[in-house]
């Protein structure tokens, strides 16, 4: 390599503007709230935090417009794929819905934490300064061309989700939660590793475009590809949290607090689902027969194990963690599927499925206050009795995760159902069917909770204003995207057929 | 005698299987697994530079650097998490982290 060869203007860094301007904020935040009163700091560090992401949404839009613009609407649909940084960044469609979907919900995740975490003297200058580092880390993941910078943003989020989980420094359980966080994770990190050194022995490139050319050709059936794959599939299952991989994931929810748990669950997973799209689908689409099959087994067992294990829950957040990894098993059905319609729909799945879990932990956090948790399926007793409007958006959550008809979930399953028979895989999709119906059982508890028995704790709501204004528009938009769906099914198909 | 680019291949894979079997098999001590991960991402290291050679490409050593870089950050981090967890616990005996079950 030659160094005159390298070309400044090639790296193309307007592309990262984004990035680059969240990164600027956070430092600027970063500094500034040690200046910051403590009995103005908290309300400062929200409104900086929101502003900043919200701004970084805005830039985005902003970048994914082609230069020259012709009418305002079509430009905001159709964005051409820019390469910059000599290739390892990319900013594409779906690079771009992902990131504006991503930012709203780390925007609402710090909107819904701030009581919680106050009244617990944890809404300090570091929770932003993580939540906002790991913000950048998966910006950096979906818009990565690059297997090093695919794992930089993994690791810039995932180190900053480990030091969140620990951010209650006091609690045992949660440093708990964060030493098993972290050793899985860092084994995770390894295997994924490991098998990209396989990728790279067998292909000679770590660009993802060049592996892409070179796997879908001649070495598409090399043994080294293959042995590299099984780790890389290993890995990736890991950080989404897929059964045999998932033992991290119930033991993080439950020890993390709840607003910890509100950001793992929510936001990581539409980056996780990108990186999975930059690797399997972008990389390796050559060797879609090898990891078809292993999906196939991830997604059988996560469905299975997440909806047994879930039904015997006392705790809610156990509970909900249970129903992720089912969940990750749905979204690996779209996948595995191996087609554009199959990548959409698990698009569309993880899009509204973080929407659908921002408002379930959102009313656990609503029902928490100081030194009581609202952690057990039993606190939801008699909600209907305590607060019917409440009752009602945790009732649309419930039957969204369910998958019941006029709710989001339902269209999300409906479409992954879909793409995968039309893979040709009718047995799993019977299987599938047969998984959400066990599923039903333990969110249509929670409903009957709520609505037949008697509340065992009468204490009033309390949460700030627009904590109730953010929480009421997420559950209601999980009813209103289940009444019309197609717009957003619509864009997230054109996000991935404009990205291949 | 040669040294071939598969006796750099065996040997990262006996110490990436060693480092799998360090943190599955360890009973003892955190410490263990961290050194553990360690020799996870060395081994990984060394793949990469055996096929960087192989290739006559820099694009592999390039990936040891930030690998390294972030092994650094990550057993920081670790590290961190141990000294917290010391101080609940008074332990860092991997029999004594149960707590958290079901």
């Amino acid at each position: 390599m030659n160094p005159a060869q390298i070309n400044v203007s090639s790296f193309n860094i307007s592309l990262a503007i984004p990035e680059i301007f969240l990164l600027t904020a956070l430092l600027a935040i970063m500094v500034a709230h040690l200046f910051w009163t403590p009995q103005r700091q908290e309300a400062r560090l929200l409104f900086a935090s929101v502003a900043t992401l919200l701004a970084t949404v805005v830039l985005v839009v902003l970048k994914a417009m082609p230069v020259p613009s012709g009418s305002v609407i079509e430009t905001v649909v159709i964005t051409p794929i820019q390469y910059g940084f000599s290739n390892m960044f990319v900013v594409d469609q779906m690079a771009t819905l992902l990131k504006i979907a991503l930012l709203i919900a780390v925007a609402v995740v710090i909107i819904y934490s701030r009581s919680y975490l106050a009244t617990r003297k944890l809404f300090s200058g570091e929770f932003i300064c993580l939540i906002l580092f790991a913000t950048l880390g998966m910006m950096v993941m979906v818009s990565a061309n690059h297997f090093v910078t695919l794992y930089l943003g993994l690791e810039l989020l995932a180190l900053s989700s480990y030091a969140l989980v620990a951010l209650n420094r006091d609690s045992a359980r949660s440093t708990e939660a964060a030493m098993k966080y972290f050793i899985l994770g860092a084994l995770a990190s390894g295997l994924l590793l490991y098998g990209i050194s396989m990728v790279y022995g067998a292909t000679g490139s770590l660009d993802v475009s060049k592996v892409a050319a070179i796997v879908s050709g001649s070495r598409a059936n090399d043994p080294l590809l293959t042995f590299g794959l099984v780790f890389i599939v290993a890995g990736l299952a890991f950080k989404l949290g897929a059964v045999p991989f998932h033992m991290w994931v119930p033991d993080v929810y439950d020890g993390a607090p709840t607003a910890i748990t509100l950001f793992i669950a929510s936001a990581p997973k539409i980056a996780a689902f990108g990186f999975v799209i930059r690797i399997l689908a972008h990389a390796l689409a050559g060797a879609t027969e090898d990891w078809q099959g292993m999906l196939i087994i991830l997604a059988v067992l996560s469905m299975a194990i997440g909806n047994i294990v879930a039904i015997s829950q006392t705790s809610m957040k156990r509970m909900l963690a249970y129903s992720t990894i089912s969940h990750m098993g749905f979204l690996l059905l779209g996948i595995l599927a191996g087609t554009n319609n199959g990548y959409a729909s698990a698009m569309f799945y993880i899009v509204t499925y973080t929407l659908t879990t921002l408002a379930a932990f959102g009313i656990m956090l609503l029902l928490s206050r100081d030194g009581f948790e609202a952690d057990k399926i039993d606190d939801f007793k008699g909600l209907n009795q305590r607060s019917p409007f409440h009752a009602l958006l945790m009732l649309f959550v419930m039957f969204s995760m369910a998958g019941i008809p006029v709710f989001v979930g339902f269209w999300a399953k409906l479409s992954v159902l879909e793409a995968a028979l039309n893979a040709g895989l009718p047995w799993l999709v019977v299987f599938s069917v047969l998984m959400s119906v066990i599923g039903a059982f333990y969110y249509l508890r929670v409903v009957k909770v709520m609505y037949f028995d008697k509340p065992t704790d009468t204490a009033p709501l309390v949460a700030p204003f627009e904590m109730r204004a953010v929480l009421a528009v997420n559950a209601f938009a999980v009813l209103a995207l289940g009444l019309v769906p197609g717009a957003l099914m619509t864009a997230c198909l054109n996000a991935i057929q404009r990205s291949f | 005698m040669m040294i071939t680019l598969s006796d750099y291949l065996v040997l990262s894979a006996v110490l990436f299987a060693i480092s799998v079997a360090g943190i599955f098999l360890n009973r003892k001590n955190i410490i263990v697994l961290l050194m553990s991960i360690e020799l996870m991402l060395l081994a990984v290291n060394m793949n990469f530079i055996a096929f960087s050679h192989h290739w006559g490409n820099l694009a592999g050593q390039v990936m040891v650097f930030f690998i390294l870089t972030v092994a650094a950050a990550e057993s920081a981090i670790g590290l961190a998490i141990l000294v917290i967890l010391f101080r609940n616990l008074r332990s860092i005996n991997v029999d004594d982290i149960g707590t958290l079950k079901g």
